[in-house]
């Protein structure tokens, strides 16, 4: 390839948002907040988890099955140069650079709650752009109804991918209506750091109102299709993981309940809340599901 | 091995609840101080778990080994004690530290659940077996009867193996190791021993 990769990670996210919340908070006291650091209307309230326990705390299954793994191997994944191939039914398929991909969307911060199927929680602030407008921009042709989407497969620098029963690549996929919906991002970073590698570097989906697996992480291939796509948990156990996987306190993962949940941060004595239908993004969600039996979908 | 036996018998047993209680008081300062990492409730109810499998597994090797000429038996009752009390802890820690004692969800938990279920049978059959582990019980119970209850050890340990192959997403390397060093010294107990070698004139 002839193109080479000069932009920054400090061009392509607004410098606003390098200001950490927690300092915006504290300077608001002496004046009044500017528009551009207003509170994205998509954002929650509550507290983020700090970057030590988002980026030390996940599942990433191509560095190991542990939740420390992938802060303790991802660190040799090649995330430059990077591109995305974008395909199926879309106006404009081929391979797009990681610049061409970022171009034209606006990177924005979203504080959105994170839930596990595992039924532990964090509240994490992704920087990203909304999904649609990189679908807008390809071009979805009539007829597609859903968005499939693949991880990098790379054996030799995850090392989660060699050998083992896994059928890697990691694949993952959303109906059209979910991933066209404004809180469905691409994101590209979280605090004031683009995206540490063990989250899903450069870019990963992340759909606030479904069970952490569904955003996958480390996105290489985006394919439009009429099919709804295979998606690696289902495949591996489709009693316990459905296509939709919409966090649902109504419907128990077979193996343990997902009325409640652990969030993390809260040390040794933290204990529990209650989950919220869609996360407790129902009011924007739920919608599109009316009509389904979302214990038969889930 | 004359040797080792040796050393052992000097070895008081008092020694070994000692050593054994080394990681509890790892793990308990681990999460206290931050040294479990993110999720100290997670890793401290793994580990106490985990710990709880590898004593009541090295229990279960007492046997074989003296077979092999390795006289560990003094120590069994400790080790046995040990695994129940790391079990118990690691119950302990799931009622309060992990499910904060809704007990709607612990009870839904123990009927529903098959891997919480199979657990829980394991720690079922280990509290009989911890009432009656004292010389006053085996003399009460006598030999036969007290041998006879204390076969439940096996089921016992069987469910708290199967029990931590089942927890995962995935099957994990280091479950199916304990599941296979659990069945591997049940079934050592299946060969028929080794009658003295005839004398030859």
């Amino acid at each position: 390839m002839g193109w080479k990769n000069v932009l920054k990670w400090s061009e392509v996210t607004p410098q606003a948002l390098f200001l950490n919340r927690r300092q915006i908070i504290a300077g608001a006291g002496a004046l009044v907040a500017t528009p551009a650091l207003a509170r994205n209307e998509w954002s929650v309230e509550e507290t983020p988890n700090s970057f030590e326990e988002i980026t030390s705390y996940n599942n990433f299954y191509e560095f190991g099955y542990g939740k420390e793994d992938p802060a303790a191997y991802a660190g040799a994944l090649t995330t430059d140069p990077w591109s995305v191939e974008i395909g199926g039914m879309v106006d404009k398929p081929g391979s797009y650079d990681l610049a061409d991909v970022l171009k034209g969307q606006t990177i924005e911060e979203r504080i959105y709650r994170f839930r596990c199927v595992e039924a532990w929680s964090m509240v994490v602030p992704w920087h990203g752009f909304e999904l649609s407008g990189l679908l807008n921009r390809v071009g979805v042709q009539p007829g597609a109804k859903f968005v499939a989407f693949e991880t990098l497969l790379r054996p030799e620098e995850m090392p989660g991918q060699q050998g083992g029963s896994f059928p890697w690549p990691y694949v993952e996929g959303l109906r059209l209506d979910e991933a066209m919906h404004p809180l469905t991002i691409l994101a590209t970073g979280l605090y004031d750091q683009p995206m540490p590698k063990q989250n899903g570097a450069p870019l990963r989906l992340v759909v606030p109102w479904k069970y952490g697996f569904k955003s996958i992480k480390s996105i290489v291939k985006i394919t439009l299709t009429d099919k709804m796509p295979p998606t690696t948990w289902n495949i591996l156990q489709s009693n316990e993981y459905g296509f939709y996987a919409n966090v649902n306190p109504q419907v128990d993962h077979p193996r343990w309940s997902q009325a409640t949940e652990r969030p993390i941060g809260g040390g040794l004595f933290g204990g529990r809340k209650d989950t919220l239908m869609f996360n407790g993004y129902g009011d924007h969600v739920a919608s599109l599901y009316a009509g389904q039996d979302l214990a038969v979908d889930y | 091995m004359d040797r080792v036996n040796r050393a052992l018998r000097r070895l008081p047993v008092w020694a070994v609840y000692l050593m054994g209680a080394v990681p509890a008081v790892l793990l308990l300062t681990g999460a206290l101080t931050g040294g479990l990492g993110v999720d100290p409730v997670k890793g401290l109810e793994k580990e106490l778990g985990e710990w709880g499998l590898r004593f009541l597994i090295a229990s279960l090797a007492v046997t074989p080994l003296m077979r092999a000429g390795l006289r560990l038996i003094r120590f069994r009752r400790a080790l046995g004690l040990l695994g129940f009390w790391y079990v118990l802890a690691h119950f302990t820690v799931w009622i309060t530290l992990d499910m904060g004692l809704i007990w709607s969800q612990i009870a839904g938990d123990l009927v529903k659940r098959p891997y919480i279920i199979v657990g829980f049978a394991a720690l079922l059959m280990l509290i009989p077996l911890a009432l009656t582990s004292s010389d006053y019980a085996l003399r009460r119970l006598g030999g036969q009867a007290w041998r006879n209850l204390h076969r439940l050890a096996y089921p016992a340990i069987l469910a708290g193996a199967v029990h931590f192959v089942m927890i995962g997403k995935v099957w994990t390397a280091d479950s199916l190791i304990y599941l296979g060093l659990v069945l591997a010294l049940l079934a050592l107990r299946l060969v028929p021993r080794r009658r003295p070698a005839p004398l030859r004139a």
